[in-house]
């Protein structure tokens, strides 16, 4: 069985506790001796073994969505043979049909995006300030409101968002349907239910004696959430701006319920629907849409990888 | 331990010490906040409230009453709160707390309410609307009519008919909501402010022009002028005739009556109704559909148990394979783990809708990867069997989500402290004992509250199902548009969003279902994390 040879178990292993989670190991292993290969095989090498199935496993559709974005031939069938040819005629083709607007809809999802981050980091924070920092009346009740808030997804809510945006849009066309301002602001009603408590739990880590001693040099409440405890969760304000961004940039139900015209949709909208209508036709033109599509996320996401994978964890136990 | 009398005395002086201090503490915020900062608040400030004014204009000139109010009050609150000295939690919290109310509290109300009423495709509007919509869509040429030469004019982008009566000969123009009424200055050929179109620009225009109609009269019985070519002009009435007093519609060619029969559209007495209805209060209809309709109470029931199915099989497998990745990459002696790593972790950054819509792509049962390379050519159908096609979704999700569960699970792992370990190992426990009795119920008391919170995500995973599998294969005997791998959530997008028969009452009963049982996981799992105990 696997567990045979498991290193937990074994207590000369110097592995520290924390660290690992982004594969960093503190302190280096002492070089072990050679051993001869049964035994490797048995105490490592399987691991290898592992790994390799994993690897691919976990690349393959990876690998596969790119090499079908380079393979001219554009259809489901042709994408098949993984990188026999090479050009870029699929990316010169995304951008060139005035029917599928995907220039719009990566700059539509980028604004989108961006704004409900900063909101959500900017509603939030004031918001755990408040809540981490003060002591009043309904406190409690706010916090307990919050968490039953919760409970509640945005999501779900999505009929009834249709219909008070197609209110709003009968008397203030701007911000109802159809509108950029107004999605934004839907996503930002959903902000302070999913993070607060998050960030919450991070503004109590900073000890009050810090705020107390900025009071006494005569620091006003507004500068000391600004210059002092802002710059101390700087890493949080990070992970919630990420999760935020991406959360919203993946979006679907809402934005398709809001956005009606094809060149203000965003690219999870617009996208589904090029593919959906022919699939295996648009192939190859879809797979170099979502190369591109991807490459900023999985950027950001592999950058601060470390930052966001102690938010998801901390952030959902609290 | 003190005695009841100095704690009392203490605590009267601690209140007076706490009241000089906040005292204190204003004079200070005051003498800090400098001049710039009220710039920028009053600035803000006149903004906002220059925009509520506006807003309030606008609502009241549509003749609405109760908006404008709150809109009002609001306004009045956010000025109070960021005026007054003092307040400073209400001055943090008010620009989430608009926000949250507006886009998050009362949207779940409003569902609420609109899981009463029969709003959908057929009742979208008032009753007034309903008659006119009737009036307008019934219409029939009067037989044997006079014929009204006409010419089309266009102002503000509106179109208009210019015509002359049959009898007086006075010229009389009209739109869309307009009736025929004299225009003074009008000839035959034209009238001021108005734009005669010629022959091409008619001919541009031909679809709007043809579905143009204009009451004669402010009576809708007494019917419409329409023309087909731009230039002659025929008389149409409608085969419905309303009578307000009866609130009756009857059809002038067969007789039949229809009656509001409080269900929000004219009916007959065999049951055939008018669209479009209009928009009334139910009742619990909705809900007693969903339970009690035969074609929608099966296929009701099976997204039921397969979205509880599929989000309880989602963790297991995930944190299944999660675990064991774990275990296994937890070795120091491994080299290039961190390799490993962060290939294992793209699938988890990888956009989520896109990875779904990638797979559904090679899963295609003609062209896709699997089929064609993977099985040599076999038609498998992995998307249109209602078994292969749950499956193909857990394969994804499993590849979506282990990767997730393998983070979680390392950082569980390596806080088990090991002297836990080592005493277990020098009780003579063996290696599978201490996995089992050691480290995996501590790694679960962790992880539970994460896998809570999957499973809560799972539930809802829209995307993933919406853009794999698009729920189908679909349900023959439904009466709405539901699949067998739809879970409840893609069900509601699809009863209240796709195709022609919307129905947002019935979407929005099966939505607070799923607030219900949301908010059921969401309680135990409150239970589990203890955090309300946290709360100080």
């Amino acid at each position: 069985m696997a567990l045979n040879s498991n290193p937990l178990t074994d207590a000369s292993a110097p592995e520290l506790a924390r660290g690992v989670v982004d594969g960093t190991a503190p302190a280096a292993p002492a070089p072990a001796p050679r051993r001869p290969f049964p035994r490797w095989f048995r105490e490592t090498g399987w691991r290898h073994l592992v790994g390799i199935v994993m690897l691919v496993f976990a690349a393959f559709p990876l690998v596969y969505v790119l090499s079908a974005s380079l393979n001219p031939g554009g259809t489901l069938l042709t994408a098949n043979g993984l990188f026999q040819s090479f050009n870029l005629q699929n990316y010169v083709d995304l951008f060139t049909d005035p029917t599928r607007p995907y220039g719009n809809w990566f700059v539509n999802t980028l604004v989108i995006g961006v704004a409900t981050a900063i909101g959500t980091v900017v509603l939030s924070a004031l918001a755990a300030y408040a809540f981490s920092r003060m002591r009043f009346t309904g406190r409690r009740f706010g916090l307990l409101t919050l968490l039953l808030v919760q409970m509640f997804p945005q999501l779900l809510a999505f009929v009834a968002i249709f219909l008070l945006m197609s209110a709003i849009g009968d008397i203030f066309p701007f911000l109802g349907l159809n509108s950029q301002i107004g999605l934004i602001m839907v996503y930002l009603g959903g902000a302070l239910g999913v993070n607060t408590f998050l960030m919450y739990g991070f503004f109590n880590t900073v000890p009050a004696s810090i705020d107390e001693a900025a009071k006494i040099d005569g620091a006003g409440h507004a500068r000391i959430f600004f210059t002092i405890i802002l710059r101390l969760v700087a890493p949080i304000l990070a992970v919630i701006g990420l999760l935020s961004f991406i959360g919203t940039t993946s979006d679907f139900v809402i934005a398709s319920v809001v956005l009606v015209d094809p060149e203000k949709q965003t690219l999870a909208v617009g996208l589904y629907q090029f593919v959906s209508q022919e699939t295996a036709r648009n192939w190859g033109v879809f797979a170099a849409g979502a190369v591109l599509a991807a490459i900023l996320p999985v950027g950001l996401f592999l950058w601060l990888q470390r930052y966001i994978v102690s938010g998801l964890t901390a952030g959902s136990v609290k | 331990m003190t005695g009841p009398t100095l704690e009392d005395e203490r605590t009267g002086q601690d209140a007076a010490t706490q009241r000089r201090s906040r005292r204190a503490a204003a004079f200070a915020e005051a003498a800090s906040a400098g001049w710039k900062v009220w710039l920028v608040k009053i600035v803000l400030l006149g903004v906002i409230d220059a925009l509520a004014i506006y807003a309030i204009l606008v609502l009241i000139t549509q003749g609405q009453w109760l908006p404008p109010i709150v809109v009002a009050v609001v306004t009045a609150l956010v000025n109070v709160v960021y005026l007054k000295p003092g307040l400073l939690p209400a001055k943090y919290l008010t620009p989430g707390l608009i926000f949250l109310f507006v886009f998050q509290i009362f949207v779940v109300l409003y569902s609420i309410y609109i899981a009463f009423t029969n709003y959908g495709s057929g009742h979208i509007s008032t009753k007034d609307d309903a008659v006119n919509a009737l009036l307008l869509q019934s219409q029939a040429r009067v037989e044997d009519s006079a014929t009204y030469p006409v010419k089309i004019l266009e102002k503000g982008g509106e179109f208009y008919l210019l015509t002359a009566e049959p009898g007086s000969g006075d010229i009389v123009v009209g739109g869309a909501d307009q009736p025929l009424e004299a225009v003074p200055g009008a000839n035959a050929q034209g009238a001021p402010g108005f734009t005669t179109l010629d022959f091409g620009q008619i001919i541009q225009n031909q679809d709007a022009i043809g579905a143009l109609s204009v009451p004669l009269t402010s009576d809708p019985n007494d019917g419409f002028l329409k023309t087909t070519d731009g230039s002659n002009a025929y008389v149409f009435t409608s085969t419905l005739k309303w009578d307000p007093k009866a609130d009756t519609m009857t059809d002038t060619k067969t007789g039949v009556v229809y009656t509001d029969t409080g269900r929000g559209a004219f009916t007959a007495s065999d049951g055939t109704q008018l669209l479009p209805g209009w928009q009334v209060f139910v009742g619990f209809d909705n809900f007693v559909k969903a339970f009690t309709d035969q074609s929608i109470r099966g296929p009701f029931f099976y997204v039921l148990v397969w979205t509880f199915v599929f989000a309880l099989l989602s963790v297991a497998t995930t944190f299944v394979l999660g675990l064991f990745l774990a275990i296994v990459f937890n070795d120091p002696r491994m080299k290039s783990r961190r390799f490993y790593r962060v290939i294992m972790i793209l699938p988890y950054a990888f956009p989520g809708f896109l990875s779904a819509l990638v797979w559904a792509g090679m899963f295609n049962q003609d062209f896709g990867f699997i089929n064609q390379v993977v099985f040599g050519g076999a038609a498998i159908p992995w998307l249109q069997d209602p078994w292969l096609a749950k499956v193909a979704i857990l394969i994804v999700n499993l590849w979506l989500g282990f990767p997730y569960m393998f983070l979680v699970c390392t950082g569980a792992i390596q806080s088990i402290p090991d002297d836990i370990q080592e005493a277990g190992r020098v009780d003579g426990a063996g290696v599978w004992q201490i996995f089992r009795h050691i480290k995996f119920p501590l790694l679960l008391v962790s992880v539970a509250p994460l896998l809570i919170s999957s499973f809560a995500f799972n539930f809802n995973n829209f995307n993933l199902i919406y853009m794999l599998t698009n729920g189908g294969p679909r349900f023959a005997d439904a009466s709405i548009n539901v699949g067998q791998t739809d879970i409840l959530i893609s069900m509601v997008y699809k009863v209240a969003f796709v195709g022609a028969n919307r129905d947002y009452g019935l979407a929005s009963a099966f939505s607070i279902i799923i607030f219900i049982l949301v908010a059921l996981i969401s309680f135990i799992s409150f239970r589990q994390t203890k955090v309300l105990e946290e709360l100080n």
